[in-house]
């Protein structure tokens, strides 16, 4: 069962554990709002290591404000980035 | 690493400037290191039964046959024919299925250039690209300043293609981060309405389907 | 520590344009790398390749050829699972080396 639906409001942690991890540097601690829900997926943290990947984490494309993402951001206020993001990478927006 | 390959390594590193040029072909001069090591690689695996010398050929020849020809059938149906368009932005795996593209093992999100709004494509971690579509991505979609940059400032990207884009437009970026795949759908350029889909096809090519680039009317 | 691979928002230059059509070894690459991850065989994941390149570490992750990286993770990766042993691949890489010098005397003795 996903944890969040479209429209949502998220946070992705402000991690940054070693490893091979799939949620980009840029966009660690930075909030956007769920685009859509993409299923259930291998984690590829584990698959990385050769292990099976479970159990499976949902994944979510997130939409995130570019003027919100780069504190310089220059080009048109309204322009977005949307970003795969593993369900343990989120957090709910207060 | 051998010591006798550690040296091999030593001297390619000062042979070697860092703007990756073409890799030469294994006609071209003695084989570098790595196509050494794919080579034994290969052989290995074959001698081993891993894998078999024609699966290998058959893997090669089927790399060969994927061109962004056949993501150009599928703008070019979705422009004539509305219920595709309709399908293709639902379920991409199953609309491109219906024109003989098989995408296995990743979910294809087709993405819709408007007035409003444009579409690009990246992989800021790697190299995620809809092969089964387009093909093997071009070495800039590999390559650093490409993956560093279009999620920072993608109109002074676009305009680095030729790409100029009205002031209005929002741009959207897709980061190709896990398990989903994109393919973006230009808009069908003024002045084609007499076209036919075969026409039509032709005019989209690879970076109109990446996004940093638009259909031209002939 | 921010992952040599993870470039997402660092400065860098204008877009090289200049393309180049894969050669023989760098399909021969990719080849070997789908068939080593197809459902028949599941000896690598594409996460498992990665995680390779990504530790090549950064002065080698930025002189490497795109499929140079490859090669060098997807042999890595055979290496730890035993599917080859670093043994059979040197006195491989040896052989392979000794016929393309061969192959080379020969085109040279050609032209003259």
């Amino acid at each position: 069962m996903a944890r969040f639906a479209p429209g949502d409001r998220v946070f992705v942690r402000e991690a940054y554990p070693p490893g091979h991890i799939r949620t980009p540097w840029y966009i660690r601690g930075k909030s956007g709002v769920i685009e859509r829900v993409c299923g259930e997926f291998r984690n590829p943290e584990e698959l990385a290591y050769g292990r099976d990947g479970t159990p499976r984490r949902t994944l979510y494309r997130v939409r995130f404000m570019q003027r919100e993402v780069w504190d310089d951001y220059a080009e048109h206020p309204g322009d977005t980035v949307d970003i795969e993001i593993y369900d343990h990478w989120l957090e709910p927006a207060a | 690493m051998s010591r006798h390959a550690h040296e091999h390594e030593h001297e390619r590193h000062h042979a070697h400037d860092h703007s990756h040029p073409p890799q030469p072909d294994i006609d071209s001069g003695p084989m570098g290191h790595y196509q050494l090591m794919g080579a034994a690689l290969g052989e290995l695996l074959i001698e081993k039964g891993v894998i078999t010398a024609d699966e290998l050929r058959a893997t090669i020849e089927l790399i060969d046959g994927k061109s962004p020809e056949d993501g150009a059938r599928v703008v070019a149906r979705a422009w004539t024919d509305p219920d595709y368009r309709r399908r293709l932005l639902e379920d991409g795996n199953a609309a491109v299925d219906a024109l003989g593209v098989e995408m296995p093992d990743t979910h294809l999100v087709v993405v819709e250039n408007t007035a409003k709004v444009h579409n690009v494509i990246v992989c800021t971690l790697c190299s995620c690209y809809p092969r089964m579509l387009l093909g093997l991505p071009p070495d800039w979609y590999k390559a650093h300043a490409y993956r560093s940059r279009v999620v920072r400032e993608p109109r002074a990207v676009l305009r680095e293609f030729g790409t100029e884009l009205p002031d209005d437009t929002e741009i959207r970026v897709h980061d190709s981060t896990a398990d989903m795949r994109y393919l973006v759908l230009p808009r069908r350029p003024d002045g084609t309405e007499d076209m036919n889909e075969e026409e039509l096809a032709a005019l989209v090519t690879r970076d109109c389907m990446i996004g940093v680039s638009s259909p031209k009317a002939p | 520590m921010r992952g040599i691979h993870d470039l997402g928002g660092l400065p860098a230059g204008s877009v090289d344009l200049e393309e180049h059509e894969p050669g023989y070894w760098e399909k021969r690459i990719d080849g070997i790398r789908l068939l080593l991850a197809d459902r028949k065989r599941r000896l690598i994941t594409v996460d498992e390749m990665r995680r390779g390149i990504e530790s090549l570490g950064k002065d080698v992750y930025d002189r490497l050829g795109y499929y140079e990286r490859w090669t060098a993770s997807v042999t890595g990766v055979m290496l730890e699972k035993g599917v080859i042993t670093t043994d059979e691949l040197g006195r491989k890489m040896a052989e392979i080396e000794e016929r393309d010098k061969a192959r080379l005397e020969r085109a040279g003795s050609g032209d003259g």
